[in-house]
């Protein structure tokens, strides 16, 4: 294989994109691996589909709409219930100090 | 005694139940008895409700004794996949993630095998978020291959498979992505069928691949899975993607189960036999001669496509998965991190800690089929490459009834032999993702042992919302041979 | 000295909390403050295995929106996912619409203080789901709430087709006053229902050659007021900053700032706003929207007379001023209760004083509509009619405008049982003050006279007539016999 398909620098980029806090050894090893597979499914491009629609639903249908009325919640003990960290009423979370999104 | 009830099917058990010949109290107490007898060495079950299921049989059984109606489970013993959500007990998906999970709601299937009266037993393990075709990758126990306990069980839905070939359930319910179903089910020779997409709801149902996920049964033989397809089956308003009744409608797929089709075309793609072991081949081969001998017609045709479906699938699948797993963060529910140091690390740190390898690695090859600059390139020529293989399908079921190939290009592989380039193990599902990304169904049924006594799995193919055809067909294969009666040695 | 001449360009984007029962995807309520956590379900808590499904009610106020703002309606729409990490977003990306928006090229009229109407245009309306908030505290945690996420938004993107900070105000209300017609929205800024972010930059010349500043998106509003203010002062902060260092708009160096309501001034928030990667792709969880023709005849049925043509309509056709109409036009039940009563015969002018000094005053005190105070648009009409007529006074008609809220007899019944009929009849009238007058010469002399007695005088005449008929008395019509009786003799 001559050049990667994937550098470490891309894996790096991926995994915070991904919010994965991978080590150094996992960072070159997703290199490798994701290499060998991007390789792979370049064997895509043996195939023209210049006039193929993308097929995202197998399904013929359209329209799945549900009537405005009211159901019961699970009300915020049971909403709560997994958390990692609460109080009587909120999830709790170190605080946020920058806007969403972020890289 | 008890050995003898776990020689029942579901049906003979449901009826001899109903008749009051047998109490559900002493079938789950079989279960059980073999569950502790076994499951020490086999692993099928991450974890199991004893006491719950003795006193659900116990009130089924006075159900029965007192002549009120009960549903068409009932009293039968189902062990079900731990990637589906249940109120009893934890949905751990064999991750870390979620080890202490307990959801509050029902999964849809799991409110249709409460209404027909089954007693769910125990949830079964799998291949992390059903990412895998061994169950190796499970992120809390090993199961193993009840035929031959150095060897896998296949996957994702190994422990379903396990569970049912050792007998430790009546029927399990898996899930199948890219051949989760199937392929354990061929592995641990028992009957296990994908639905059409949109025949059975995904809600609660942990998502993998959306667009390819469907649940189904995994049963020790045809009747049978033709049973619980037609309680879980069914239009569900919470799930948009179920078809509704006018699209598919449901009845007892059992009903006609023994009318065999006449004049029956069986479409085979030659070319595929090329990357299967010979002994696997030489199986189906004999099983397309038991399908000759009862007058059907053999047809040879091609699908140009098919040996693109794994390259599109591990971009669509894993585009999918990485979005599905975002909300695994440990900010509102599963596993999070001690002592983040900002929020950021909350998510970061809680899920490479508590991810495994492969779903690390799906997550982040996903992310990348998606992202700016390459989504053209790799997650739409994926999909635009599905319709053509889609297309494939639709043009073989214009000439013949069903189309029938290997389920796997090998019988059960030793643990461990696959796991160390991940690109081989995503190889071994070439006969079974082409299904899912058209949205058909197929079964997979046993057709024969190879020289280790290791079970064969033959995969019958049908079009959309043909599953009482499909399950015709291979009842027409089940009444010939007697494959599906064997059961390993424990 | 320099020669430095700019142009101010606005664009805005808005998001429109809609007024459903429910939320965008699953059925939990929609409600102002509730328990904290208290209205989150499966889905919108985004647990394992839960799955999203339309809210029809949603789809078609949103549809029915676009239509209103003259775009396009898509036939064909559908789900995307954006992926995004954060608290408040439960499944860390929220579902959008992306490349196929229910409503594009589009466009808003809105009236400028001159009179004149300006058109923006619209590119872009979609709808989405809203995302939860997230409380700050005192301690080391921050507190996150999910009853609002889930919600259903529809986020409507301009043109950068304004030029001055009022303007950007004008658009604010106009489309408050268009979603609140549409019944669409409640649309109140201080509950979060509207929210708004103006992306400002300059175009400068300078000595002949012409520059873009940066562009600069403001956010965390929370008044038209702010709104304007937040522009006016992002227009001097960016030409200061180009006179000083000369930067100019490059891709990627879009900065965002929030407005600090207390100091008026606008605040950055984040250096280099790198372009986000959303990852953006079809949600495989819901299937697409068709929009069939007959399904948007079926929702157009509801479309209503937009605003500003029946604010436009009202002055040219009823002949009232602009503020007038305006007022009127404010919200959807005066507009329709003023008209109502127009068309049932009511004078223009009388039935717009009889709303707009009394009928909404009351409304206002009992936090309700003109439409609920229990008077037709048809009684109020004869109301309207009676004063024109002068069977009753002005004053009259307050006091029995406001018996007619619980008393549903007519308008001229009620007048007669509290005396309030005004004799207006010449002849008798005539009588009357004949009578005063031979009464009270004295009085009659100083009214006369035209000295400083004479307006108290003619007060005092006026007063005994009333007395005399009970103060039934069209007073217009006495001070007119009276005048021309004391100028006459």
């Amino acid at each position: 294989m001559a050049e990667k398909k994937i550098d470490m620098q891309q894996v790096r980029q991926v995994a915070k994109l991904s919010r994965l806090a991978l080590s150094e050894t996992e960072i070159a090893q997703f290199a490798d691996q994701l290499s060998a597979i991007l390789e792979y499914v370049e064997k895509l491009n043996q195939l023209n589909t210049a006039n193929v629609e993308p097929l995202a639903h197998c399904l013929p249908i359209n329209n799945c709409l549900r009537e405005d009325r009211i159901k019961p919640s699970l009300g915020t003990e049971k909403t709560l219930a997994n958390a990692p960290q609460k109080d009587e009423q909120f999830f709790l979370v170190p605080k946020i100090l920058e806007e969403p999104g972020g890289l | 005694m008890s050995n003898d009830i776990l020689k029942l099917t579901c049906r003979e058990l449901r009826d001899s139940i109903a008749k009051g010949e047998v109490k559900s109290s002493e079938a789950v107490s079989s279960v059980f008895a073999q569950i502790e007898k076994y499951d020490v060495s086999i692993g099928a079950f991450l974890s199991i409700f004893k006491q719950d299921a003795l006193k659900r049989a116990k009130e089924i059984d006075g159900k029965i004794a007192k002549g009120k109606p009960v549903g068409a489970l009932a009293g039968v013993p189902i062990a079900v996949k731990d990637n589906m959500c249940t109120t009893f007990g934890t949905t751990t998906c064999a991750s870390k993630i979620l080890e202490n999970f307990r959801s509050p709601y029902n999964a849809t299937v799991i409110e249709k095998l409460l209404a027909a009266d089954a007693v769910i037993i125990g949830k079964t393990n799998l291949d992390e978020f059903a990412m895998g075709s061994s169950t190796e990758n499970s992120g809390l126990k090993k199961t193993v291959n009840p035929w031959d306990k150095s060897r896998v069980p296949g996957g994702s839905s190994g422990g379903s498979a396990a569970a049912v070939a050792a007998k430790m359930c009546f029927a399990a319910l898996g899930s199948d992505t890219g051949g989760s179903i199937r392929q354990p089910a061929s592995f641990c020779g028992v009957a296990g069928l994908k639905p059409t997409y949109g025949r059975v709801s995904r809600y609660g149902l942990v998502a993998y691949g959306s667009s390819l996920d469907q649940i189904g049964p995994l049963t020790t033989d045809v009747a049978d899975n033709a049973l619980l397809l037609s309680v879980i089956s069914g239009h569900d308003e919470k799930d948009s993607t179920s078809v509704d009744e006018k699209m598919a409608p449901v009845y007892d797929f059992s009903a006609k189960i023994d009318e065999p089709l006449k004049k029956l075309k069986i479409a085979v793609v030659p070319q595929l036999f090329e990357g299967a072991d010979s002994e696997v081949v030489n199986a189906v081969k004999d099983a397309i001669e038991v399908y000759k001998k009862l007058a059907a017609e053999i047809i040879e045709i091609k699908m140009p496509h098919f040996e693109y479906a794994i390259a599109a699938y591990y971009l669509i699948a894993t585009a999918e998965a990485s979005s599905n797993l975002a909300r695994f963060d440990g900010v509102h529910y599963g596993h999070r991190t001690k002592n983040p140091a900002d929020y950021i690390e909350v998510y970061s740190k809680s899920r490479n800690e508590a991810f495994g390898q492969e779903v690390k690695r799906r997550i982040m090859l996903g992310t990348y089929a998606l992202s700016s600059g390459y989504y053209d390139a790799y997650y739409l020529k994926a999909l635009k490459v599905r319709n053509l293989i889609r297309g494939d399908f639709t043009a073989a079921f214009q000439k013949a009834d069903c189309i029938i190939m290997p389920t796997s290009p090998t019988t059960a592989f030793k643990i461990g032999e696959k796991t160390a380039d991940p690109l081989q193990m995503y190889l071994s599902d070439v006969y079974t993702i082409a299904v899912n990304l058209s949205g058909v169904p197929a079964i997979s049924i046993p057709c024969g042992f190879d020289k280790n006594n290791l079970p064969v799995g033959l995969q019958i193919i049908a079009s959309t919302f043909q599953e009482e055809k499909l399950l015709r067909i291979a009842k027409m294969f089940e009444n010939h041979t007697d494959f599906h009666k064997r059961r390993p040695e424990l | 000295m320099m020669n430095v001449d700019y142009k101010v360009i606005v664009g805005l984007e808005i998001h429109v909390q809609l007024a459903t029962l429910t939320k965008m995807f699953c059925g939990c309520e929609l409600i102002f403050a509730a328990e904290p956590n208290s209205r989150v379900c499966p889905v919108c808590l985004g647990l394992p295995g839960s799955l999203p499904v339309m809210n029809k009610q949603a789809v078609e106020f949103a549809i029915l929106t676009a239509g209103a703002l003259n775009c396009k309606v898509a036939e064909f729409t559908k789900w995307d996912r954006k992926s995004y990490y954060y608290p408040d977003l439960p499944k860390n990306y929220q579902i959008s619409q992306y490349d196929l928006p229910i409503g594009s090229n589009g466009f808003i009229e809105i009236p400028l203080q001159d009179g004149k109407i300006k058109k923006i245009r619209i590119r872009r309306v979609h709808l989405e789901e809203d995302a939860g908030k997230n409380i700050h505290t005192e301690s080391i945690f921050s507190q996150v709430d999910l009853n609002r996420a889930g919600t259903p938004l529809l986020e409507i993107v301009t043109e950068p087709d304004i030029n001055i900070a009022e303007e950007v105000r004008l658009l604010a209300v106009e489309l408050q006053r268009i979603v609140r017609f549409l019944g669409i929205s409640e649309a109140d800024m201080q509950k979060g229902h509207m929210r708004f972010e103006p992306n400002v930059n300059l175009h400068i010349k300078k000595d002949n050659a012409e520059y873009k500043t940066p562009i600069t998106e403001i956010k965390n509003l929370n008044s038209f007021k702010a709104l304007e203010k937040s522009v006016a002062f992002e227009t001097k902060r960016q030409l200061d900053e180009f006179l000083e260092d000369g930067t100019v708009l490059q891709s990627g160096n879009k900065k965002t700032f929030g407005w600090d309501d207390i100091r008026e001034a606008t605040v950055l928030q984040r250096e280099k706003e790198e372009a986000h990667d959303y990852r953006y792709f079809p949600d495989p969880d819901l299937v697409p929207v068709v929009v069939s023709r007959k399904w948007l005849n079926e929702i157009n049925a509801g479309l209503c007379e937009l605003p500003l043509k029946m604010q436009s309509r009202f002055v040219t056709d009823y002949g009232l001023n602009d503020y007038d109409a305006g007022v009127l036009t404010a919200d959807k039940a005066t507009a329709m209760f003023f008209d109502n009563a127009v068309k049932a015969g009511g004078d223009a002018k009388r039935v717009c004083n009889l709303i707009t000094q009394t009928g909404l005053k009351i409304a206002n005190e009992k936090s309700c509509t003109i439409s609920e105070l229990g008077i037709s648009p048809h009684r109020l009409a004869e109301l309207a009619k009676m004063v024109e007529a002068g069977l009753i006074s002005a004053t009259a008609s307050v006091t029995i405008f406001e018996k007619m809220m619980q008393d549903k007899s007519s308008p001229q019944q009620i007048a007669d049982n509290l005396h309030l009929l005004q004799k207006s009849d010449e002849g008798e009238l005539e009588k009357i003050i004949d009578e005063v007058i031979t009464a009270n010469p004295q009085a009659v002399e100083d009214a006369k006279s035209g000295g400083k007695k004479s307006k108290k005088a003619h007060g005092f005449l006026m007063g005994q007539v009333m007395q005399k008929t009970k103060g039934t008395a069209n007073p217009q019509v006495v001070a007119k016999i009276l005048n021309s009786k004391l100028k006459g003799s």
